[in-house]
């Protein structure tokens, strides 16, 4: 089919892709878990009764929201090495183009995930807030107690899809050479004159990640309900 | 740490006709015609795929879902290699010739903006499905049964009523075109995020260069709100406040 031909797949090419897809899950993992928390802050702040925090907040969100992701990446490699470096006097072994990609990431994602955060603590009706206030429950009980967990249930399906798209977002490490899945792939393709197989490879595993994702997230998404 | 800040070196000279603010310009058109082209791929495909998602035909509407369901979930970036190293194979003798005899930075714009608009596409049908899905059946029952065909009825009453309605999220699936016109780069477009890296290369000051085209960026970003904003006020049914 197409004229593409797959006999020069050996044993060394897939421990290449498998270490490339362990650092892109490497990268999707840390920015989840940083972007969650930063997220969840920043939603507070955002929500929050003090218009200057508020103000700062969405600022952030939407400064974030309107500039492409390769930018930012390109721009933290930019900063992150010469951070690193006044900050450390050994550089040496850090791997500064991972660094970049995780702080661009979980700085980027969240301001996706503040505003899924923000949605979900909307969501969670001022009657439950009133409630717990009642029975004397301090305004940090309400909130780590009460709120934000409704908030995080009613939201799960919303998060978990940001998760897919941000797995899949990932590949744009590519602008800064960084090896996660793709750009193996890729890197693979150009040294073996394979660019059309390895490309149909990428794109199949890809999509068979992400379909098989979604269909899990959907399932949930209707037990839930 | 200390660095020389030098916002004059735009106005420097890049090469003999131009300076580098000139580059930026040129990115920053290459970035706008390219998001343009793609978006109107992506919107009328997307339209057309987002009715055939809701007509009463299993065949009709499962096709669409399963263009969806490929093209969300491959990455962009991923999608873009494929349009320019897998597709030409597929295309006739004579058109692939011609499309490979343009200058290199053409051919990668071609197919990138065809890659882009497709993309874009699955997201517009979904919002289009969605769209359609928020009016109530008994709007498309009435319609049927005043003796309007079921062509005549997404024509004059469904269509009309949800691209109302879905302008917000359409807005955003603008403003993420020309956010995702940039991984385009990676496949050799001169556009606005290339322009970065190569101002950045050549100038040594990345981070004047990078906080120009963040600017550039932000100028686009700013320039869809307000035009749709003025659009969603163009289109407001009378009577209706805003909400449909």
């Amino acid at each position: 089919m197409l004229g593409l031909e797959f006999e020069f797949l050996d044993v060394a090419i897939l421990r290449t892709l498998m270490h490339g897809m362990w650092i892109s899950l490497e990268v999707a993992g840390v920015a989840l878990g940083v972007g969650l928390i930063l997220g969840t802050v920043l939603a507070l702040l955002r929500l929050s009764s003090f218009r200057s925090l508020s103000f700062l907040s969405a600022l952030y969100v939407n400064f974030f929201r309107s500039i492409p992701l390769a930018m930012v990446l390109l721009c933290f490699y930019l900063v992150v090495p010469q951070v690193l470096s006044t900050l450390f006097s050994n550089t040496q072994q850090i791997d500064t183009r991972l660094m970049s990609a995780l702080v661009g990431f979980a700085l980027f994602e969240s301001a996706y995930y503040a505003e899924i955060m923000r949605a979900g603590i909307q969501s969670v009706s001022a009657g439950q807030v009133h409630a717990a206030r009642a029975l004397g429950l301090s305004q940090f009980h309400v909130l780590q107690d009460i709120v934000l967990p409704q908030a995080f249930r009613n939201m799960l399906p919303l998060l978990l899809t940001q998760l897919i798209v941000l797995f899949q977002d990932t590949s744009l490490v590519y602008v800064i050479s960084l090896s996660d899945f793709f750009t193996s792939a890729e890197g693979v393709g150009e040294r073996d004159g394979r660019i059309e197989e390895m490309m149909f490879i990428a794109g199949l595993i890809y999509l068979i990640i992400c379909f098989a994702a979604s269909k899990l997230v959907d399932r949930l998404a209707a037990k839930s309900l | 740490m200390t660095y020389q800040w030098n916002w004059y070196i735009f106005l420097q000279p890049a090469s003999a006709k131009d300076s580098y603010l000139d580059w930026l310009i040129s990115g920053m058109l290459t970035t706008l015609q390219m998001g343009c082209l793609a978006w109107v791929i992506a919107f009328s495909l997307g339209s057309l795929l987002g009715v055939m998602r809701t007509i009463p035909n299993r065949a009709v509407s499962s096709l669409a879902k399963l263009y969806v369901e490929i093209f969300r979930n491959i990455p962009l970036i991923v999608q873009l290699f494929m349009w320019y190293y897998l597709a030409p194979k597929l295309l006739p003798q004579e058109f692939r010739s011609w499309l490979f005899a343009l200058p290199p930075a053409s051919t990668s714009f071609y197919t990138a903006t065809i890659g882009l608009g497709l993309f874009t596409a699955a997201r517009v049908c979904e919002q289009v499905r969605a769209g359609i899905d928020v009016i109530s059946s008994g709007l498309k029952n009435a319609s049927l049964s005043l003796g309007l065909s079921l062509r005549q009825s997404y024509q004059y009453i469904l269509l009309p009523i949800t691209y109302r309605t879905i302008l917000p999220p359409m807005t955003s699936e603008m403003l993420s075109i020309f956010k995702n016109s940039s991984i385009a780069s990676t496949i050799g477009v001169i556009d606005l995020f290339t322009r970065a890296r190569q101002l950045n290369e050549y100038t040594a000051h990345g981070y004047e260069s990078f906080i120009a085209v963040i600017f550039c960026y932000l100028i686009i970003n700013t320039g869809v709100m307000l035009l749709m904003s003025r659009v969603e006020s163009m289109l407001r049914l009378p009577g209706t406040g805003g909400r449909v």
